[in-house]
């Protein structure tokens, strides 16, 4: 590609973070209007990215990047084919109706920056998303759309239904990230690639490798979680929690489409093979059956369209994984179909909902006389979910059913479920679309009337988008479908359905479809009826059970630490103090390095005295019944390594020992006149006896390590550095004072640092009075 | 342990003390002694006066809080380091500059630092006893 | 003279963790404070020990006369016994305040962080 396009794709990777940040100051001086300015960032993208769509429908991909971490051969780099640049526009277009959007809808929401802010935040994740190369930006991209949509969908965070949606859709999405993570991983240790376009150019080698299954297991695993397949399906209508935008924008084109991407990235290098072509249209065929049966028993209008949503999702990877070459096309037409008919009719129910106060399908009925305009892109978008000439959705569905076919008993079934979820679709799509504005008036909370420009530009020009698309199917074909069908089959194919029917087995299931759709509309609130006592007598679905789990992960947390972090400081020591000596002694038994036995070595009589002094110091301190006896053995034990030091030719230490033993027992015995010694050892004669072997055997593995240690050659370097230094280069005679203050000055520095901090410490012990009435509610009642 | 006899030698004794913890400060770097002996002397005068006489006479002869000693200290010890920078070697290199009193004295940033760990332990410690031994009394 | 004093570590580390593994907050006080002399020992002695010939200079020499003993674990524990020092002080002074507090010396009865019983975390979102 041209070197100096580069920077300017660059720019469009991070211009959406820059506006995130810009956001909250704009909303500030400007109001809701600053959407008109923050629309320019994916408007700017949008346009970018268009000025690539005659290379790339010419055949071409193009990539770029920079290195990022040289040494892990980490990069920032991009790969533009065709499928990539279909979801770029996608993103920044719809983005940008979104974004003015949700200055309408949100118009004076006191946070109305920040939502700002989030959203572009997730549109540069879901852009960078698209047009990773390298994995692990792609990863990382990928978990950063999990994170902004946390922050989104819990954008309300008051209330406690939107924290849970957020949180589940967080912990799914966030833990289908991870199992991506490890795809990656194992796809990179089974061909080598570590980037989509090296990965594309390695041909059968990852399908070939042992690892293959494992690989695409956690693949599928990242892209079912996001994209809601069932029965992963559960956050996606919870999500619904989130501000109409947001549903608009993550549930149509964006987020869920993740999930949808990844497979269609990977079907070249991945797909053709048996197991591909049985667990995705397994798993998309009952996605797609079970969203609509959900959907039919929703009333709430953005309920049943996440609903049908998540049958969509379903559908798409039903026909990605068919693995025929039209029913890759049929997945692309109906992947771009479906983001513009449900983002438009997603912004309608949020208009409908804004300007009438509910969303409930059976309190709506009549509004559109008062909304014409938004009642006319409702009309649009639903001819194109239902598959009616002449739009898109046509197109898409058509293409389906050309792709399907009945060749085998598979594709029979295939083609069944497919007619019947698209039925159900039909039914769903037009009840959006129609019952709020026909029939009967009802009323409403607010008194409905059209909403300002910015509510009703976005589903205009999205509904227009599926008619006008059809109509010039021509073009949307060479420079959207073919290049992106291309991508997806891995080799060069061609669409070319265009919106004139012809006769043939296509045409007479669309009809079918349509037939079924109307019969079922009809049906609607017998089915709804039904479906919910179906529901009812169920109960239990993979939702409640997230309650459950997450329930379960705290109870047992909260037993976990009970027993780990019980509050006796005796167990914590005893299980401390038998670790250690435990890591001293296993190692030095297991690998044979206990110490030589020593030769029997001369003391001179005033040492071994000294040693018994010690000894005899220490034996009462342990059997001590008064603080004063306490005191002043442990006062003997100390003095007598004082005298221990200044015997073995240190007598700085030993000084300093001596002055510090005798603080001590001052301070002591200070603190002691009001603290009593109980004066006998309360330990129960077990206790005694265990305490007393741990005490043993950490003081033998100590000793037996010093040994050790005094038994290997010594290494003198440091010290004969000192010495020979000390007056040469510090002017110092005493070599331990040298070392303090001048080689090791720096370490002394931190160390009275220390001692100043305990002693402020002991200050502010001290001057804390006891017993403020705050603390101690209890005591003063 | 408010004794006459204790009462009336503990500002003797301290005050002796307190010299022998200079004198055992600055021969440190030669002799055994320095900034932690010399510092940990003299908190124990401190503190010994303390027991005998009670904490206010001790404030009183001590003029500044054991805690701003102690800071003071700190400080002391850390621009001696810094004066190393301007001779363009690293933090805390020692400088020895001779002058004439008379007789040749060496000065030098180590001696500094060291008065600086001295000031520090004596106030730190300092402020530990009496803090205690006011609690003792109050 | 080095297994000799390996054989007092261990008593000095057997003492001093029998008196830290009591309930009673005076003893593990009294057991922090051996210890200290505990670990201090040990770092004396993998320096290796030489008998009575402290390493300071001779006045008319540039470098010490002969084998001394090693001067670097020396100012390694001469900052440690201080350091200790003032830790043994702040514990001591945290303990007769904690005393204060709650009029209890016994470990068990400092229930205060960790509070038998403690509900559960809330379950709700």
């Amino acid at each position: 590609m041209a070197a100096d396009g580069q920077w300017l794709t660059f720019l469009a990777l991070i211009l959406p973070f820059l506006g995130a940040a810009a956001a909250p100051p704009l909303v500030r001086a400007f109001g809701h209007n600053a959407a008109w300015i923050l629309a320019l960032v994916p408007a700017f993208l949008f346009y970018h990215f268009a000025g690539f769509l005659g290379i790339i429908a010419g055949g071409q991909a193009v990539s770029g990047g920079y290195r990022w971490i040289e040494s892990l051969s980490v990069d920032f780099s991009w790969y533009l084919d065709g499928l990539s640049l279909t979801f770029a526009l996608l993103i920044s277009g719809i983005g940008t109706l979104i974004v003015l959007y949700s200055g309408g809808y949100l118009k004076d929401h006191p946070h109305l920056g920040r939502f700002f802010s989030f959203i572009l935040m997730f549109m540069g994740a879901m852009q960078g998303l698209v047009v990773a190369d390298s994995f692990l930006m792609l990863f990382v991209f990928w978990e950063l759309t999990s994170i902004a949509s946390f922050l989104l969908i819990g954008f309300d965070h008051r209330r406690e239904a939107a924290r849970r949606a957020a949180l589940q859709a967080l912990i799914v999405t966030g833990a289908g990230g991870l199992a991506l993570l490890a795809g990656l991983l194992v796809i990179t240790l089974a061909t080598g690639a570590n980037s989509l376009s090296a990965l594309l150019q390695s041909g059968d080698a990852l399908r070939q490798a042992p690892l293959y299954l494992t690989a695409l297991l956690l693949v599928l695993g990242g892209a079912f979680t996001k994209s809601a397949q069932f029965p992963l399906h559960f956050w996606l209508p919870n999500a619904m929690e989130a501000p109409t935008p947001v549903s608009a924008y993550l549930h149509s084109a964006t987020m869920v489409k993740a999930g949808v991407y990844l497979l269609m990235r990977l079907n070249p290098v991945m797909g053709d093979t048996v197991l591909w072509e049985t667990i995705l249209p397994i798993f998309g065929g009952t996605t797609l059956i079970v969203g609509t049966l959900l959907a039919l028993r929703q009333t709430d209008l953005k309920l049943m369209l996440a609903y049908t949503t998540v049958a969509s999702l379903g559908l798409l990877v039903m026909l990605t994984g068919f693995g025929s070459e039209i029913a890759i096309e049929a997945a692309v037409l109906y992947l771009v179909a479906h983001s513009m008919f449900k983002g438009a009719l997603f912004m309608v129910a949020g208009s409908v909902d804004h300007e009438t106060g509910t969303r409930d399908i059976t309190k709506l009925g009549g509004i559109g006389r008062a909304m014409p305009i938004t009642f006319a892109a409702a009309v649009l978008a639903a001819l194109s979910m239902g598959g009616l000439p002449p739009f898109f959705g046509f197109l898409a569905k058509e293409e389906i059913y050309a792709g399907l076919g009945f060749g085998s008993n598979w594709s029979t079934l295939v083609t069944l479920v497919a007619l019947l979820g698209n039925a159900l679709m039909f039914a769903i799509g037009f009840a959006v679309a129609l019952k709020p504005f026909t029939g009967r008036f009802i009323a409403t909370p607010k008194t409905a009337h059209e909403g300002p420009v910015l509510l009703w530009l976005g589903p205009v020009v999205l509904a227009l988008c599926g008619l006008l698309t059809a109509i010039f199917s021509e073009i949307s074909h060479r420079f959207i479908s073919t290049p992106m069908a291309s991508a997806v089959a891995g080799e060069s194919v061609s669409v070319s359905i265009s919106v004139i029917p012809h006769v043939g087995l296509p045409l007479l299931l669309s009809l079918a479809t349509i037939g079924l759709g109307i019969i079922l509309y009809l049906a609607i609130d017998r089915g709804r009826a039904a479906m919910a006592s179906l529901l009812a007598a169920i109960g239990w679905g993979p939702d409640r059970g997230f309650d459950q789990f997450v329930r379960g992960a705290v109870r047992i947390s909260a037993a976990i630490t009970a027993i780990v972090q019980n509050g006796r400081l005796d167990i914590y020591m005893t299980v401390t103090f038998i670790f250690l000596a435990a890591a001293l002694l296993v190692p030095m038994i297991g690998f044979g390095e206990l110490p030589e036995m020593p030769a029997f070595v001369a003391m001179h009589f005033y040492e071994a005295t000294i040693l018994v002094i010690a000894i005899i110091g220490l034996a009462a301190v342990v059997y001590a019944r008064d603080r004063l006896t306490a005191i002043v053995s442990l006062g003997i034990q100390g003095f007598a390594v004082a005298l221990l030091f200044m015997l073995l030719g240190a007598p700085d230490l030993s000084f300093t020992q001596f002055m510090v033993e005798t603080l001590s027992v001052v301070i002591l015995a200070l603190v002691m006149t009001r603290l009593r010694l109980s004066p006998a050892d309360h330990r129960p004669l077990g206790q005694k006896t265990l305490d007393f072997s741990v005490a043993s055997l950490c003081g033998a593995a100590l000793g037996l390590l010093l040994l050790r240690i005094t038994q290997v050659p010594f290494d003198p370097v440091l010290s004969e550095f000192f010495a020979a230094n000390s007056r040469v280069i510090a002017h110092g005679r005493n070599i331990v004072n040298v070392i303090i203050v001048d080689f090791r000055g720096l370490d002394t520095l931190g160390e009275i640092a220390v001692v100043m901090i305990a002693g402020l410490a002991i200050l502010a012990l001290v001057r804390i009075r006891a017993g403020r009435p705050a603390d101690k509610p209890v005591k003063e009642a | 342990m408010r004794t006459l006899i204790f009462r009336t030698t503990a500002p003797y004794l301290a005050s002796l003390m307190v010299l022998f913890s200079i004198f055992v400060l600055l021969r440190g770097h030669n002799e055994p002694g320095g900034g932690f002996i010399g510092g940990l002397i003299a908190a124990s005068a401190f503190a010994i006066y303390g027991i005998a006489c009670g904490v206010s006479p001790v404030r009183r002869a001590l003029y500044f809080h054991p805690t701003a000693i102690s800071g003071f200290g700190l400080l002391v010890s850390a621009c001696s380091g810094l004066l190393s920078l301007f001779e363009g070697v690293p933090f805390l290199t020692g400088i020895w500059t001779e002058i004439n009193v008379g007789v040749p004295v060496d000065i030098s940033t180590v001696i500094a630092f060291d008065i600086g760990v001295y000031l520090v332990v004596v106030g730190s410690i300092t402020s530990i006893a009496l803090a205690l031994e006011e609690r003792e009394h109050a | 003279m080095e297994p000799i004093l390996a054989l007092t570590v261990a008593i000095f580390f057997s003492v001093s963790i029998y008196l830290m593994l009591s309930k009673h907050i005076i003893r593990i006080l009294l057991g922090v404070s051996i210890f200290g002399n505990a670990v201090n020992l040990t770092i004396f002695t993998s320096g290796r020990v030489v008998r009575e010939i402290p390493p300071i200079i001779p006045l008319d020499l540039s470098v010490p006369d002969g084998i001394t003993a090693n001067p670097l674990p020396q100012a390694l524990i001469l900052t440690a016994i201080v350091i200790s020092f003032s830790f043994f002080a702040f514990l001591l002074v945290l303990a007769f305040r904690t005393y204060q507090e709650l009029g209890t010396d016994d470990t068990d009865g400092m229930r205060v962080a960790e509070p038998k019983g403690e509900e559960l975390p809330p379950l709700g979102y």
